[in-house]
């Protein structure tokens, strides 16, 4: 447990490396040995349903929970030896922080400014969180999307190499939720490292260069979005139901005997098909219904998302938990 | 200096965290107030409190009790009439008539002290014949040793107490429930920071209250402060500090405020009783008063009413600081070791 072996351990371009990773909960495994990698400059976002173990993972990354087994390496150095110096360099955003409702923005800056070594300019940061109209506001009068912007902007404000964010959209509208992946975009662009949770997909779709999608405390699969998606095989989702008929009288090797069907998925009233050529399948869906004398209902196609890997992995959605 | 910094910053959000809580503001600075006006005033007057007595007799009887300045008369129909009042306690005891030429009867509870003073003036007014003193008295009016005098000292120890578990335990209870507290320990802040800032903003508030307190029971109730400033200031020091130590440790493993205002309700009322805030704690058994002297409040209380009322220096203390700073210590080391950070 030298630092000098730590050193070695840990890849000159990795900022943060996890090994093994493991968490226990009395007899639930919340974190059943994950290996994560986040090199310098990129945006690694982990995905999974509620209770796959997201925030138990980044917890032990922030040095907030201790790994039952494993081993995890921060800018070169461990939580065991240097927990200080690695808490200058990182900037954390958690699930569920409230702010005390009687500070104002400005208060609350500065509080956290004053943890840290370096000086920033606050003015700075809350232009970049765009709350400058919110400075002297006090926090019970913010929205949920400018709370959630303070708690990163008290993330960023010494100039962190890596940031962590664990779900920092949830519960924002759509509107709200693009302003937070503005302020994320800029660390990136200014050369900053990214570890995120979510469970949206667009969100992990448009900052991560990497996804790691979990599930009960295992990674089921990573990649970059486009690898994620390719591996499915698919060029696009093809779902319909059958008017006054169970879908399930199309059977499935009925269905995988067309030409360009990979996969086939029940789900409730639909049926989904992964499939190669779409134009070519639904020409052939079209004469295997009418054969059957089958009448077809709500047909459409859509390019596959991280979602459908997700659901074709654990044939459950990301948002059911 | 980021060191010195932080524990700036840490004080000055606990102090404006208070101040902006109305009713923080109220229970700290005014309770205290309105509570020793409104005892103070209760036992202020110079003349001694009549006893108030039911009586159930002739006029005669009524009319001669009734002459006496001592005795405030209620006249009742029925013995179980004035009965129902007497168990009530509002009135001291009921007098009859002696049947066929008997004495007066007076009904009373021997327990209680207003009703033996009751049952005095009452053989006082029907037996003129004593009216010659058989002792010389000497009536007690010198500032100082009235009942205010001596509550005042007692409410200043019960404030420090309520304020140091209360304010602490209750902001440490709310800063760990909001995850605020997990927050800041995923900077490089400092955990002494932390609690020195509660310590910090403590004396803050002791300064205001204390001064505040004193300047009022000075002037409004003639309390007298007859300490030097640096005894005064050691014993409220040494108070405040104790108390913080209990906040901080009522507070170290609390999950929610529920669960943190059970255990600081838990402490802090057996020494509300027993430690002589309202009455001496001497009016417990004897042998009691060795342990409740051992009560972190009873030796703050003690120390106070010396230095405020006997003008005793801190130097003559040397027990009531040793068993505060026992506490002291003891409540810090025990809740360093067992606060729960997450
Ligand atoms: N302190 C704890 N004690 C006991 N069980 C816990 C604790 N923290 C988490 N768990 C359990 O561990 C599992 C993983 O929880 P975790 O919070 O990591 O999930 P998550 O992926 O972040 O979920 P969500 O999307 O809801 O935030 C869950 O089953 C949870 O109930
Ligand atoms: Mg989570």
């Amino acid at each position: 447990m030298d630092s000098h072996r730590d050193q070695i351990d840990s890849p000159a371009d990795s900022t943060v490396v996890a090994r093994g990773i493991v968490k226990r909960f009395g007899d639930l495994t919340a974190v059943d040995g994950i290996d994560l990698e986040v090199e310098q400059g990129t945006c690694v976002a982990v995905l999974g349903p509620n209770g796959a173990g997201k925030t138990t993972t980044i917890e032990m990354l922030e040095g907030i929970k201790q790994p039952d087994a494993g081993e995890i390496v921060i800018l070169g150095r461990t939580w065991q030896h240097d927990a200080r110096a690695i808490r200058e360099r990182i900037g954390v955003q958690l699930q569920e922080t409230e702010f005390q409702d009687k500070l104002k923005v400005y208060e609350i800056l500065r509080l956290f400014d004053s943890f840290y070594a370096a000086d920033a300019d606050l003015s700075e940061i809350i232009n970049t969180i765009g709350l400058e109209d919110k400075r002297e506001a006090f926090v019970k009068t913010l929205s949920g999307g400018q709370k959630q912007r303070l708690s990163i902007g008290c993330a960023l404000l010494h100039g962190p190499e890596i940031l962590f964010l664990d779900e920092p959209t949830t519960g924002l509208d759509p509107q709200a939720r693009r302003r937070v992946w503005e302020v994320v975009e800029r660390f990136k662009a200014n050369g900053g490292t990214v570890l995120m949770t979510t469970h949206y997909m667009e969100e992990a779709e448009r900052l991560a260069d990497l996804v790691v999608i979990v599930d009960k405390g295992r990674v089921i699969t990573r990649g970059s979005p486009a690898e994620i998606i390719a591996s499915l095989g698919a060029e696009s989702l093809v779902r319909f139901s059958l008017i006054d008929e169970d879908v399930r009288v199309l059977a499935e090797d009925e269905l995988l005997a067309m030409e360009g069907v990979s996969a086939v998925r029940y789900e409730g009233a639909d049926i989904v098909l992964s499939v190669e050529r779409t134009q070519a399948v639904i020409a052939s869906l079209f004469r295997v219904v009418e054969s059957r004398r089958l009448r077809l209902e709500d047909l459409r196609t859509h390019r596959p998302t991280l979602e459908d890997v997700f659901v074709a992995l654990t044939g459950r959605h990301l948002r059911d938990g | 200096m980021a060191r010195l910094d932080e524990i700036r910053e840490l004080t000055r959000v606990r102090v404006l965290s208070f101040l902006r809580e109305p009713e923080a503001v109220f229970w700290v600075f005014m309770f205290p107030m309105v509570m020793a006006a409104v005892l103070g005033f209760a036992f202020r007057s110079g003349k001694p409190e009549p006893s108030t007595i039911g009586v159930v007799a002739s006029e005669a009887l009524t009319a001669t009790l009734g002459a006496s300045e001592a005795i405030d008369v209620e006249s009742f129909e029925t013995f179980e009439d004035a009965h129902a009042k007497l168990r009530r306690g509002a009135i001291d005891g009921v007098v009859e008539e002696g049947e066929f030429g008997a004495l007066p009867k007076l009904t009373f509870d021997p327990v209680r002290a207003e009703a033996v003073t009751a049952r005095l003036r009452i053989e006082r007014a029907l037996s003129d014949d004593l009216d010659e003193p058989i002792v010389a008295t000497e009536e007690l009016t010198e500032k100082g040793s009235r009942y205010v005098d001596f509550l005042f000292p007692g409410l200043l120890g019960m404030n420090l107490m309520g304020t140091g578990i209360w304010g602490i335990g209750f902001a440490i209870a709310d800063v760990r429930r909001r995850k605020f507290l997990k927050r800041m320990l995923v900077t490089p802040m400092r955990r002494t920071s932390f609690f020195l800032s509660f310590m910090l903003s403590r004396l803050v508030f002791l300064i205001l209250e204390v001064v505040l307190l004193v300047m009022f029971a000075a002037w409004v109730l003639g309390v007298p402060f007859r300490s030097d400033a640096v005894s005064f200031g050691v014993v409220c020091l040494l108070g405040a500090l104790v108390f913080a130590g209990f906040g901080i440790l009522v507070a170290s493993r609390a999950r929610t405020i529920e669960g943190a205002s059970g255990l600081m309700n838990l402490v802090m009322m057996p020494m509300w009783l027993a430690s002589g805030v309202f009455f001496s704690y001497e009016r417990f058994p004897d042998a009691l008063h060795p342990i409740l002297q051992l009560l972190p409040l009873t030796a703050l209380n003690d120390a106070l009413r010396n230095v405020m009322l006997d003008g005793d220096s801190v130097l003559s203390l040397g027990k009531e600081l040793t068993v505060m700073a026992a506490w002291c210590v003891a409540s810090f080391v025990v809740a360093l070791k067992i606060f729960r950070w997450e």
